[in-house]
């Protein structure tokens, strides 16, 4: 039984880190276009938020609540920043911003490197996270539930901000027709920037979760981001729920081949599926043909 | 073929300078030029000068890139036990004069960083390195150019050359009384975790040996790419297999995803510990409380108590940049350059092969802050004590076990019965 229970536990916990990661991208790469590889480092500023909430919040039960929107306007502040001064001279040139992201990127890990310890900081994590739940026989450590609901949260706050919120049907009517949404009235530029700031917010929200999962150090960014990215392209670009289902079946897919081979292989094998999902389907699971976009 | 296609890229480099560039670098290009003339049979004449007051001395580290959250503390303590010679007076009466080179973690640039220290600013040796795969990117180019080179990280042994020296544990010196620990605790059920690369692989392939002598059942092996931090998949084949202790060979950032995933699936120190070879006191603090309890394999830690480790500590903690706690990589980073120190004052001379043949004398020793080191002039590795450390609550390690006395270097563990001659052969050759 645990054979097929955990793997199909952790691996949901996986998909919904990536997930996390991938939801920013969705919206600045999905939505707007920008090939933003500096977004792993959004993250890695959102994980070390966390870490300074913690040195003037000792309680970790308190800290990473609070940590959470914390890293969540500080990545978001970041991102605002780098639109304003560098992306916003660059849309619809994707691989000059592709090349100056990088570039950001490195800038950003380096910066990390000499603020901060070398080989990282501690983020505690909250004591109501200790400990497992028994599920079919299987001790699914809570932590993992932890990683789920809060990609729960993140989608259901993300799809009713554009559905439901002014400013998404502004952000909506923008990535649907550019000329058409300035020609009624709609500041792009003010929908571009807030739609930068929400990205890379997301990206500090997910940089929390992994900071109660691996390493917060300056390298930690890097690891996510080519994930990230191919579970948007596979969920098909500009479409929530196919990143969901894209970031969830990744997850799944490398914790039954982890489980049934070698770590190693398992990321070969899961991103092989990817691969060949594009090939076969480029447009990736979900067409933007579709009027709705959660 | 490497020397060939070496050669065709400096003809070709050679052609596109123009003659304004010939003409400005006219000054060095005698000593450029004769290099490019010379027969390429046979090492090429040293272009090391030493007439002057000072010494030139290249430091090797990836100070961006993945690996500079380990390498950028050995540049700096490399730095400070240069500062530390030449305030009492240098080698031989020459100061320091370091030439500092970023490997950026990419293997190639190691190799071109070392090419540029030995033939255009001519350091009499280089110090640095940290992955397996930086010092094999190193060791063709010190050989070839018959430099010297100096790495301070425990690796997975089987090697040997002219032109390296090792100051950090080879496998008889880490791995081994890692083992006699384990035996000495009653462990019968052992898991292997790592990351997955050379070192990890090798250690892993010389526990199972020595294991099977020991009679302790391996009960599973997992690995995971050295650039992947989370490990719960892992945790949980590890928690449905049963061990009583963890062997971790996983290295850099991942050993703090494994750490956390570890605890989180309510595996404790108490109940099922893990001995570790590549946490120290640098890395603990990152892991925070979950690191407590379990256990760590290493020559040097900073709670020895040995005549001249307080002083050590003590500089570090006053140096600039100091990360405030000492650890093992640290340490032989330290004891590479004053062993340096001791072969070129031994030899009486900065020349490579009167180095080579002073440390052949199997005289040379340091008062290391970890002890008495005596450098083996065969096979280029050091004496060292073999110590187990436990973490306690302030990421200190309390000393758990230590060998009876300073074990030799046996890099291909030539004096272990159970380690046969055809499995060392497959090793090496596997290694390349």
């Amino acid at each position: 039984m645990d054979a097929l229970i955990a793997p199909l536990l952790n691996g949901s916990a996986q998909g919904a880190l990536l997930l996390l990661a991938a939801l920013g991208l969705s919206l600045t790469f999905g939505q707007m276009g920008v090939i933003n590889m500096a977004h792993g480092e959004f993250l890695m500023i959102g994980a070390f938020a966390a870490y300074l909430v913690q040195q003037v919040i000792a309680a970790s039960n308190l800290s990473i609540p609070v940590a959470l929107p914390v890293a969540f306007v500080v990545a978001g502040l970041f991102g605002l920043l780098l639109e304003v001064t560098i992306i916003q001279w660059m849309y619809r040139r994707p691989l000059d911003t592709l090349l100056v992201t990088v570039g950001v990127s490195l800038i950003l890990q380096q910066a990390a490197l000499h603020i901060f310890p070398s080989q990282g900081v501690p983020v505690e994590k909250p004591g109501w996270l200790d400990g497992q739940l028994n599920i079919l026989g299987y001790e699914w450590p809570l932590r993992q539930l932890f990683t789920i609901l809060l990609a729960a949260v993140c989608v259901a706050a993300l799809a009713a901000w554009l559905k439901y919120t002014s400013f998404g049907r502004r952000i909506r009517a923008t990535v649907h027709n550019r000329d058409l949404a300035e020609t009624s009235g709609i500041s792009t530029r003010t929908v571009d920037r807030l739609t930068f700031f929400a990205g890379s917010g997301l990206a500090g929200v997910a940089g929390v979760a992994a900071s109660l999962i691996g390493g917060t150090n300056s390298q930690m960014g890097a690891q996510y981001i080519i994930p990230a990215f191919l579970v948007v392209a596979a969920g098909g670009i500009g479409q929530l729920k196919g990143t969901i289902l894209a970031a969830w079946a990744v997850g799944v897919a490398l914790s039954y081949f982890a489980y049934w081979t070698t770590g190693s292989l398992a990321q070969v094998l899961a991103f092989i599926l990817v691969i060949v999902f594009l090939q076969i389907r480029p447009q990736g699971l979900f067409t933007v043909r579709t009027r709705s976009l959660a | 073929m490497s020397t060939t296609s070496k050669r065709l890229r400096m003809l070709m480099a050679t052609g596109a300078v123009g003659t304004t560039l010939a003409l400005v670098l006219a000054g060095c290009g005698a000593r450029a030029g004769d290099e490019a003339a010379g027969s390429g049979t046979s090492a090429k004449p040293s272009c090391v000068d030493t007439s002057g007051s000072t010494v030139k001395l290249g430091f090797l580290n990836s100070l961006t890139g993945g690996m500079a959250i380990s390498e950028k503390t050995v540049s700096n303590v490399l730095h400070m036990a240069a500062d530390e010679i030449n305030a009492g007076g240098g080698i031989l009466g020459k100061k320091i004069e370091y030439v500092q080179e970023d490997g950026a973690t990419d293997w190639p640039t190691f190799a071109e960083k070392t090419e540029k220290l030995l033939t255009q600013d001519c350091v009499a040796a280089i110090f640095g390195g940290w992955t397996s795969s930086s010092r094999k990117a190193v060791k063709p180019v010190v050989e070839k150019n018959n430099g010297l080179f100096f790495y301070p990280v425990q690796y997975e042994g089987l090697e040997s050359s002219p032109n390296i020296y090792y100051t950090g544990a080879t496998t008889n010196q880490q791995i081994i009384p890692a083992m006699d620990f384990l035996a000495s605790k009653g462990v019968k059920r052992l898991f292997l975790a790592g990351s997955d690369y050379v070192f990890p692989r090798t250690a892993n392939a010389i526990i199972k040996l020595y294991a099977a002598k020991l009679g302790i059942e391996i009960v599973g092996e997992e690995y995971v790419p050295l650039d992947k931090d989370d490990w719960t998949s892992q945790v949980a084949k590890i928690v449905a297999a049963k061990p009583d202790f963890i062997f971790n060979t996983i290295n850099g950032s991942s050993n703090v995803g494994f750490i956390k995933a570890y605890y989180d699936a309510g595996l404790t120190a108490a109940t099922t510990p893990i001995i570790s070879v590549s946490i120290a006191e640098e890395e603990a603090p990152a892991m925070g409380h979950e690191v407590t309890g379990h256990y760590a394999s290493w020559n040097y830690f900073q709670s020895l108590k040995t005549d001249t480790n307080p002083k050590f500590i003590e500089s570090w903690k006053a140096y600039p940049n100091s990360s405030g706690v000492t650890s093992d990589p640290m340490e032989a980073a330290y004891i590479s350059l004053y062993l340096y120190k001791a072969l070129v004052e031994a030899a009486g001379s900065f020349d490579v092969d009167a180095v080579n043949a002073a440390a052949k004398k199997n005289t040379i020793t340091f008062d290391a802050p970890e002890g008495k080191v005596t450098l083996d002039g065969e096979n280029h590795h050091i004496s060292k004590p073999g110590h187990i450390g436990q973490i306690n609550a302030n990421n200190q390690f309390d000393i758990a076990w230590a060998s009876d006395k300073f074990i030799e270097p046996d890099p291909y563990l030539e004096g272990y019965d159970w380690f046969p001659a055809d499995i060392r052969k497959q090793l090496v050759d596997a290694a390349g």
